[in-house]
């Protein structure tokens, strides 16, 4: 089986992010891989080793750094990795879908292609839907059960109210994988030594020669998330201070 | 007028009420010219309700020579065909699970820009706003091309009514199955409980509960609000709740009204899943908890005495 995982590298969800411009970050935080793109990763591996064996290729699209995010992935056991560079960290996904597409036409035929539901940075769930429908494969996102039958997919997604879709695919389809999947390993130091005799191919953005089209989503500006200050607070007895909330949620918040 | 869709979900008891508050926002102040449409006809007073809010026109689609729109796929072509002979460029709808997997089929296949989990739509100017960063920032992302589709964060705009006439239409679309793929099955919960994302009120526990058992005190709360009942993820991880519950970064994004955290310290990336709730209640035995430095009431207490009180009299008014 040939199984191609993309990974995106993002700020750590538990960095703080400083803005220095109308979109820009102060991006000395540390990086990792998107947490959701792991648990497509994991699948993966598992899917191979469950199938007869094959291979696993990472495929990313980013910034020289990513370097470090494509090699923790060959360390928990992906095979290699293709790096598209591109400075910008905020393309569009329909952009971004075209490139990995060419990447992974260029380089094999897919059996599967795993990605996570979302990347926690630009948040845009979208790119893994484009890339399936550029592929003309189907896909099923927000997955949180995975298995091969008699040739096809299943797949469980969690929808509305903790129901769940059962959905059955042909090969070659996209996965988007999520939490509750399964537990991504942690990689053994003898691994993350292998890991770096892995290959990992670097390609240019432009080198792909995408389709530039005129449509797609661009960012005009980031600005801090408006929080809260420090709350009122409410002290005494228990039952004191479930009146006085319930009093204030009534009078004041006016939420009740 | 240019002509705006909304997609419309539905549940078994009718039209979703986050629906109005995506529909006034499609309004745009009455510029544009709302169509419905209703992928089920299932929901035979929808049409009383949505010209209740400025809707002048509902579309029930159907697809030609298929029973059940369970099937994502077909869904997402049918509802192309139905924007392309209503001329309909712009389509909004909720980024609830099923909004947010139909409006990405729509917009992949029509190779048109979208945007998901937005908080604010501005149609003329072709923007919005929407969560970048797990919540940390608010991203501005202008849409080019010839579409404009957006899905709505559930609760985050309030619906405000604007009554007008309503005409209401079938369609019915011929889609080809490619026969990719089948839904097998739709596997409903356990329990029959209010969804999380579109809860007007939200109890939430932390690890301090201890066991799946005292979730039972939240859900006691909860009845008395018609409350949904949230967990944290680390409530999450030690088994007490499932991870349909799971509110913040690995779990749900939600935006009630009323979002009462329970035990829970207030780590940035719980607050990435509910910090855009209107009012925010922390109720923790550590004074110097993070979540008490950014909400709008702090309790300092043991929640289990403090939930038991707050349902005793809520009941005890009712």
């Amino acid at each position: 089986m040939q199984i191609y995982v993309c990974v995106k590298h993002v700020p750590d969800t538990a960095a703080n992010i400083y803005l220095t411009g109308k979109t820009a970050y102060d991006e000395s935080v540390k990086f990792v891989a998107n947490p959701y793109d792991e648990y497509g990763l994991e699948e993966a591996i598992k899917a191979v080793k469950e199938n007869g064996g094959g291979e696993v290729v990472i495929v990313t699209v980013g910034p020289e750094g990513a370097f470090s995010t494509i090699r923790s992935a060959l360390a928990v056991g992906a095979d290699r990795g293709i790096l598209i560079t591109t400075d910008d960290q905020f393309t569009d996904s329909m952009k971004i879908s075209q490139a990995l597409k060419k990447a992974i036409e260029q380089d094999g035929s897919p059996d599967l292609i795993f990605t996570g539901k979302q990347t926690v940075d630009s948040e845009g769930m979208q790119t893994h839907y484009h890339l399936a429908a550029a592929f003309d494969m189907p896909i099923a996102t927000d997955v949180v059960d995975f298995k091969l039958s008699n040739g096809k997919i299943v797949v469980e997604r969690e929808i509305e109210g903790g129901a769940r879709q059962i959905i059955e695919m042909t090969k070659p389809c996209v996965i988007g994988a999520t939490k509750g999947l399964n537990e991504p390993r942690y990689p053994k130091l003898p691994d993350i030594l292998k890991a770096k005799k892995k290959e990992i191919k670097k390609i240019a953005i432009a080198d792909l020669e995408i389709l530039v089209s005129d449509s797609g989503t661009q960012l005009l500006e980031l600005q801090p998330a408006p929080e809260k200050g420090a709350a009122k607070m409410i002290e005494g007895d228990a039952h004191k201070m479930a009146e006085e909330l319930i009093q204030l949620l009534k009078n004041e918040a006016k939420v009740i | 007028m240019a002509n705006t869709g909304v997609l419309i979900e539905t549940a078994d008891n009718g039209i979703k009420e986050t629906n109005f508050g995506v529909i006034t926002s499609a309004r745009q102040n009455g510029k544009n010219n709302i169509i419905a449409l209703v992928l089920n006809d299932h929901a035979a007073d929808c049409k009383e309700l949505l010209q209740k809010y400025g809707v002048s026109k509902v579309v029930t689609i159907s697809i030609d020579g298929v029973d059940d729109l369970t099937n994502p796929d077909l869904t997402a072509k049918a509802l192309i065909e139905t924007m392309k002979h209503y001329e309909i460029n712009a389509l909004l709808g909720v980024s609830s699970a099923t909004g947010r997997d139909l409006l990405a089929r729509v917009a992949a296949y029509l190779n048109a820009p979208l945007a998901l989990d937005c908080v604010s739509v501005n149609l003329s100017e072709r923007t919005v706003t929407k969560s970048h960063f797990s919540g940390k920032t608010l991203a501005t992302i202008k849409m080019n091309g010839d579409y404009f589709i957006c899905g709505i964060r559930p609760n985050v705009i309030e619906a405000q009514p604007a009554p007008c006439e309503t005409v209401e239409e079938p369609y019915i679309a011929k889609v080809q199955d490619t026969g990719k793929m089948k839904i097998i099955e739709i596997k409903k919960a356990e329990s029959k409980s209010i969804e999380l994302t579109e809860a007007n009120v939200i109890i939430a526990g932390g690890r301090p509960l201890n066991s799946s058992e005292n979730f039972k005190i939240l859900q006691e709360c909860a009845d008395m609000l018609d409350a949904a009942v949230g967990a944290s993820r680390s409530a999450v991880d030690a088994g007490f709740a499932p991870h349909s519950m799971q509110v913040g970064q690995t779990g749900k994004t939600v935006s009630p009204k009323l979002y009462i955290a329970c035990g829970i310290s207030g780590a940035m990336q719980h607050f990435a899943g509910m910090k855009t709730s209107k009012v925010i209640v922390g109720i923790n035995t550590d004074k110097d908890a993070p979540i008490f430095s950014k909400c709008d009431y702090g309790l300092l207490g043991d929640l289990f005495e403090v939930v038991p009180a707050i349902t005793k009299i809520l009941n005890e008014s009712r």
